[in-house]
């Protein structure tokens, strides 16, 4: 290598080893404070490598007042919306991906201008209408809300899913004696399935993170709070101790990160891949 | 597959003998698509409809609980056009915007460049640590960040005093407006790049390497590289990208209120953080409502701007 290929080189290294750093530090920091003691945290020099790991962090953001019971809100009303879109949004998807009629082309429109939606400017009407229809402090209307903001998306993903799906499998089956019903489910809802996963873990996710409706909507009744809200509040709980609010902070982050890496090793797609040639 | 369609059509021709089956075939879609509609006109028209109505409305706190709101017509819209305070936040809306939208395309850009020229394993941890910021919840990243901008023990301090600015000793981040400002945008920089260079990597993997021998070859190199070669042909991509960056930031919330609830002294106030702060702590559900729907025109308005023109490049 030539002295001024060299340089480049080491200069593109240096840069990518800067993103590197850059991008991961304040995760590890998250990290590495929920671990280490807390004279290490109440440093006025802290180090940067830790030099001794304790687990008590974790335990007291366990024992935390109501921890448990804003794991399980937040758990119904991700799971719940995600299963609720899905459903809805299949139906929708197969009549938009595979059937003929009118009105299509505005349906459509409407679901991508509901992609477009900016949900943060309806944060006080919602508020409004859920005052006067008695549906404050209730998970079941985050869980609705949520199912509204993912479905558009569910919506267009699957769609797209199912037209990646060659009708000529499904026609395949008919021409065997399947009804158009029969040969949906049992031949292009296999195919689906990598779709399906990957809507809902998003969904999930997007459900799993959302902050302000749950703080707006969940005024009185706290036990009926989730976990986003509670962590932005990590003040009135934890007060100044720093190690069990990122302690919190990580248990907080972990179902997503387990979802990242299951939606970049499974979804990678191509299961029709070969199905049909030609 | 000439031989599948051939076999198919007669199947569906049978159909239409059996007029019952036959209604109900005709009206299968909009039975499937019914309760997606019911989602969507429920939960996002209702909301928009008692936004607007709202914003026509005297809309406060008596209103609020004993109903009986009167309608005012534009009363609402005149009072915030000719109230400077709504002009201060519209502007620093789009300060925050620019700024935002700008550093993010800048980085995410070079981030992707970047990617293309790295062997394999530097790749790869590039593309991971990336990968990691993107899944970390919005609400765990802003606490993240109060911890680092910690004014006594946060590690932010501590290096800016290390590196010899004594005056970051203990220096509190939040109580002062353009560093909460200055945080905020950190933040959601950091929280976007992954996102957009991810993409634009993933459209600057699809342009054929020949394209880029050839500019080599025709003595194209660096900035002059990118100008003719590589930008025109993502054109399309950054577009998408910088538009849906925009819609992002212009109405993001939950960063803003988690961290500062639009503190201190307005600074970090945007047009969001204003409607809400006007409904919650005003009661001014009126005032708030017509906030609202000045927001969405203003960001409808800037990215059909942007569209136009883009539109008009391409012609060109």
């Amino acid at each position: 290598m030539s002295p001024q290929r060299l340089a480049r080189r080491s200069a593109t290294n240096t840069f990518a080893v800067v993103v590197v750093l850059l991008s991961i530090f304040p995760v590890y920091w998250m990290v590495l404070t929920a671990l280490r003691p807390t004279t290490d945290i109440q440093s006025e020099h802290p180090t940067l490598l830790p030099r001794g790991l304790t687990l008590e962090h974790f335990s007291t953001a366990l024992a935390a007042d109501g921890f448990w019971s804003f794991w399980r809100n937040s758990a119904i009303v991700a799971v719940g919306s995600v299963l609720v879109a899905l459903v809805v949004a299949a139906l929708a998807a197969f009549a938009a991906a595979r059937l003929r009629w009118t009105g299509r082309r505005a349906f459509l429109l409407i679901v991508f201008a509901a992609q477009m939606a900016p949900w943060e400017a309806l944060l006080i009407p919602m508020y409004v209408i859920a005052r006067d229809a008695g549906a404050l402090d209730q998970l079941g209307t985050l869980l609705v809300i949520y199912v509204a903001i993912t479905l558009p998306f569910t919506v267009l993903t699957l769609r797209g899913f199912l037209q990646a799906i060659p009708v000529e499998l499904e026609e395949a089956a008919r021409v065997d004696g399947c009804s158009q019903l029969t040969a949906f489910r049992k031949i292009v809802f296999p195919l689906l399935a990598p779709g399906l996963l990957a809507t809902s873990l998003f969904g999930f996710i997007t459900a799993w993170n959302e902050f302000a409706f749950a703080n707006t909507l969940i005024i009185k009744d706290q036990s009926q709070r989730t976990l986003p809200v509670w962590l932005s509040s990590f003040s009135n709980t934890f007060g100044t101790d720093w190690g069990a609010t990122m302690a919190a902070a990580t248990l907080f982050m972990v179902p997503v990160l387990i979802i990242f890496s299951v939606l970049q090793n499974r979804v990678t797609g191509g299961l029709t891949a070969g199905a049909v040639k030609g | 597959m000439a031989i599948t369609t051939d076999l198919v059509v007669p199947v569906e021709t049978t159909v239409p003998t059996r007029p019952r089956r036959s209604r109900t075939r005709r009206l299968m879609p909009y039975l499937l698509v019914a309760p997606a509609m019911l989602v969507l006109v429920v939960l996002l028209g209702l909301p928009i409809l008692q936004n607007l109505v709202m914003s026509l409305q005297h809309f406060g706190l008596r209103e609020l609980v004993r109903g009986g709101a009167v309608f005012v017509g534009l009363e609402n819209y005149t009072t915030l056009l000719s109230d400077g305070t709504f002009w201060e936040v519209v502007l620093r809306t789009l300060v925050f915007t620019a700024a935002n939208v700008v550093l993010v395309m800048v980085l995410s850009t070079a981030v992707a460049l970047l990617l293309t020229h790295l062997r394999r394993a530097m790749r790869v941890a590039v593309m991971s640590s990336l990968v990691v910021v993107w899944a970390m919840p919005i609400i765990a990243a802003t606490t993240v960040w109060q911890w680092l901008f910690q004014s006594r023990f946060g590690i932010v301090n501590a290096l800016l005093v290390g590196i010899g600015l004594d005056q970051f000793d203990n220096y509190s981040w939040l109580a002062n407006g353009s560093a909460t400002f200055g945080l905020i945008v950190a933040l959601i920089v950091w929280q976007s790049v992954p996102f957009a260079a991810l993409t634009l990597y993933a459209g600057l993997t699809t342009v054929p390497d020949e394209i880029f021998e050839a500019a080599r070859m025709d003595g194209a190199a660096g900035i002059r590289l990118f100008r003719t070669i590589t930008f025109p042909v993502l054109r399309p991509m950054f577009g998408l990208i910088t538009s849906l960056e925009v819609i992002w930031v212009f109405k993001a919330f939950t960063q803003i209120w988690a961290i500062s609830e639009g503190g201190p002294n307005d600074a970090t106030t945007t047009l969001p953080v204003y409607a809400y702060k006007v409904a919650q702590a005003l009661h001014r559900y009126d005032l708030s409502g017509a906030i609202s729907v000045l927001t969405v025109v203003m960001l409808t308005v800037l990215l059909l701007v942007y569209f136009r023109q883009t539109l008009r490049q391409e012609a060109d």
